[in-house]
């Protein structure tokens, strides 16, 4: 009797609970007769607005909805975007666009000239705090209105009528057109902005000229796109929905994939990779990207200021065959350059003794810590810092004990919170070898090789080197792009025998894409833009 | 405090000329001294402001609290009712069956459930429920409906189960051996009559006066279970603020939480009072 007292206690809280649940449920979401793409970003965009936004995550919100003058294929080469052709003067110094008649906004309205000549100085404007201002430093005065001394309206881009745009160079940057690619670069509607300020990127408020518009965005669950019906290849594109759903945990990416919840992961777990790639062979997508993970030397403290031997020694005593098969495993592949293979246009410069097995390079190494002053009497202790993580780690793990048996050199592991370590790396007082990375902006070896001049904040080893300014500089000045590549080449040359780095292996990109998702090109960018997908007629109605 | 962690909200390996940083820090006022911006903060604090977030960078504070927490609100009080109602219960029946070997079984996963932590259990339910068996989603997200609950709800719960029914077993076990209680039985009422109308209120208090640092345990552990799952609650936002160094958002989060443990201490104080008429008395 009692027992039955407190099932029926219990059977009625149950219904309560269930109640709650049914009351919590969302009809909105289901959709039945618009094909849906569920795509798992890693985490929320910081902004829609182009001009604040800074992440990989932000960016490939930002390709779905907004659109640059020029934009990519789904295989990675550079296509027409809002602009239909353009014009290049023979100095290169001059670029002339010609807008689509037929681009509109999500409004309706046309997009004109006007509308990029606005934008572009919203971006350099100081109010506007672009983390990407200086992406577009060579125009004409763009520099000077980034630090305040000129106003944003003497940047050298004019619009000469509603569909021509004028952009003036202070040099040649050859790499003009991918940069004119990025999100940072996409026009805003000036009309929105006026009206409603900083809320412009609101659902509701926020203009677009890309293939989807914004539906909702609820910060830390998902971003929702629909069809912009006004967009000028709005025939050609053939989802109709586009669901982003931030989540942050690998693992619980890889679990909702192989819940059938979402079609494309943003990565594939390191811990799984094996059994990943043993479940789904054909979904998995590897490629090569533009990224390099490497070791940086503090060079403005002893004991690795001025003693390139023992940079250099350290370098090659890491047998990165072993890194990227035992510990990343994810097809990265090993570096012996600075710029990783796969960039337009150039040929990777590669250390001398790349082309030595890993027995060569030790004796090499021995030999030049010797000359560099070190030996059993006089051992080397040095302090590696790196970002707390488990692939950081074990890969810090593994060099600990390179650096000890090839060389008998002690090294300290410190594990440092990632913002900690970056503001270490920064500073460099107390780092002596740390652990970084740079993925590339464009598909340029410029991207890579800048960050390494003299007085470039992004230059964390401190490194300092005239002849490799000056081969930097001599590219800057070239019209030509293959007498540019050499110098450039000649650049990553001279940086490498400097050891300034040590890059352990370059980056790929990972995804898990389901069968039904078709169109889908791997490519060095790891750009994958929905409007270039579709769904196999099967899963269209999921 | 919050500032002396290294690093700021805007740092990045892709590190920024020196004039783009300082146009953003003037932006978020970063660039006034540390005593000027408490004081705005705490000026708008009085509006009820918690100022803009670093890192979401198109939405203030109070909007992101005003989305997240309904979600962590209905996480915690299904977790709660969840715990209460299957806590009270498995510790009654274990307390009416003592010393038998169903109560020995209900104390030895009671005990099992504390001494896991939420961390093992969550992974551990998905890849049984979600990932192998398919029954349940395995995240959060729009496009499943009510389903999306039931595992974080239970993994928050089952600690809190686990300890309710340890808590109303030992107090159920003393109610019933105590005078009033042998007094009712003498009078000839049936054991049911005697848990519903005697036992079961007095020996709810220890249970009551747990339902505050209950809440605080959900509170706290539904930012593991909110990382787990992926939810978008205030836990999830309280990590993700502090490893950005997103300073409004921790200070925001932080001052919305301690409002709140206070506001549900005052709660229980009160309904203990409801329920035990000798404080009322006092």
């Amino acid at each position: 009797m009692k027992a039955l007292r407190l099932g029926a206690l219990l059977a009625a809280s149950i219904v309560l609970l269930g109640a709650l649940l049914f009351a919590c449920s969302d009809p909105a979401s289901e959709i039945a007769a618009e094909s849906v793409l569920h795509r798992g970003l890693s985490s929320d965009p910081e902004s829609l607005d182009p001009h604040k936004a800074r992440s990989v995550q932000a960016a490939e919100v930002l390709r779905d909805i907004g659109e640059g003058l020029l934009a990519y294929s789904a295989t990675g080469e550079l296509v027409a975007g809002t602009a239909s052709e353009w014009t290049i003067s023979e100095d290169g110094l001059t670029y002339t666009f010609r807008i689509r008649e037929d681009a509109r906004w999500s409004s309706g309205e046309l997009v004109t000239a006007p509308h990029f000549a606005f934008s572009l100085r919203r971006l350099v404007n100081p109010a506007t705090a672009a983390f990407y201002a200086q992406m577009l430093g060579d125009i004409v005065n763009a520099k000077d209105i980034i630090s305040g001394e000129l106003p944003p309206a003497e940047l050298g881009v004019e619009a000469i009528d509603e569909r021509t745009l004028v952009i003036t160079l202070e040099r040649p940057t050859p790499y003009l057109l991918s940069l004119l690619t990025a999100p940072s670069t996409f026009p805003v509607h000036p009309g929105s902005i006026a009206e409603h300020g900083d809320a412009f990127t609101r659902a509701g408020n926020l203009v677009s000229n890309g293939a989807y518009k914004l539906d909702a965005w609820e910060p830390g669950s998902v971003v929702e796109l629909s069809r912009n019906e006004y967009y000028w290849n709005n025939a050609g594109t053939a989802i109709d929905n586009v669901w982003h759903h931030v989540i942050t945990q690998e693992m619980t990416e890889l679990n909702r994939y192989r819940a059938g919840e979402i079609q494309i992961t943003g990565s594939v777990p390191p811990d799984n990779f094996a059994q990943v790639r043993q479940e789904y062979p054909e979904e998995l997508h590897i490629a090569p990207y533009l990224g390099v993970y490497y070791y940086g030397f503090n060079l403005t403290k002893p004991p690795f200021r001025d003693s390139p031997q023992l940079r250099e020694a350290l370098s090659m005593a890491i047998d990165r065959d072993v890194l990227v098969n035992s510990i990343t495993g994810r097809g990265e592949e090993p570096a012996y350059s600075w710029v990783p293979p796969g960039v337009d246009n150039y040929e990777p410069r590669r250390f001398i003794y790349a082309e030595q097995n890993q027995e060569e390079r030790n004796a090499h190494a021995r030999r030049l810590l010797r000359e560099a002053g070190y030996g059993p009497d006089t051992p080397l202790q040095i302090e590696l810092r790196y970002n707390t993580s488990d692939t950081q780690q074990k890969i810090a793990l593994a060099v600990q004990s390179m650096w000890r048996e090839v060389l008998g050199v002690e090294t300290t592991l410190v594990s440092e919170e990632f913002q900690v370590l970056l503001a270490n790396m920064r500073d460099r007082e107390v780092t002596q070898v740390f652990r970084s990375s740079w993925i590339g902006d464009y598909n340029d070896a410029h991207t890579f090789l800048s960050i390494m001049e003299s007085g470039n904040p992004s230059n964390m080893p401190g490194y300092e080197s005239g002849k490799f300014d000056d081969l930097m500089r001599q590219a800057a000045d070239q019209v030509e792009p293959d007498r540019r590549r050499l110098f450039l080449e000649e650049a990553e040359r001279v940086l490498l025998a400097d050891h300034p780095v040590i890059p352990l292996y370059f980056y790929v990109s990972k995804h898990l894409v389901s069968p039904e998702v078709q169109g889908w090109g791997d490519n060095v960018l790891d750009y994958h833009y929905s409007q270039h997908l579709s769904l196999a007629p099967t899963a269209a109605t999921r | 405090m919050v500032h002396a962690a290294p690093g700021g909200p805007f740092d990045d390996e892709r590190v920024l000329p020196a004039e783009i940083e300082e146009n953003i820090a003037a932006a978020y006022h970063l660039d006034e001294p540390l005593h000027k911006q408490f004081i705005r903060y705490l000026s708008g604090l009085v509006h009820g402001d918690l100022g803009p977030s670093y890192r979401y960078r198109d939405h203030t504070v109070g909007e992101l609290i005003g989305t997240a927490f309904p979600v962590s609100l209905k996480l915690g009080a299904m977790a709660m009712l969840l715990a209460l109602v299957v806590g009270v219960a498995a510790g009654s029946f274990a307390a009416l069956r003592r010393n038998t070997l169903l109560d020995r079984s209900v104390m030895a996963v009671a005990m099992t459930g504390i001494s896991i932590p939420i961390f093992v259990i969550a992974p551990l339910l998905v890849l049984l429920l979600a990932v192998r068996l398919q029954w349940l989603p395995a995240g959060w997200s729009g496009n499943v409906g009510a389903t999306k609950f039931v595992l974080p709800v239970i993994a928050l719960a089952l600690p809190q189960i686990a300890y309710i029914a340890r808590l109303t077993r030992a107090s159920m076990i003393d109610v019933l051996a105590s005078d009033f209680v042998r007094t009712a039985r003498a009078q000839g009422l049936g054991t049911t009559a005697v848990v519903r109308y005697h036992a079961l209120k007095p020996a709810l208090l220890p249970v009551l006066s747990y339902m505050g640092p209950a809440a605080a345990a959900i509170l706290t552990g539904s930012v593991v279970v909110e990382e787990i799952f992926g939810i978008p609650g205030l836990g999830q936002f309280f990590v993700r603020g502090a490893l950005n160094r997103d300073y409004t958002l921790v200070l925001g989060i932080v001052v919305f939480y301690a409002a709140l443990v206070v506001l549900l201490n005052l709660v229980v104080d009160i309904l203990y009072g409801v329920i035990d008429p000798r404080i009322r008395q006092r």
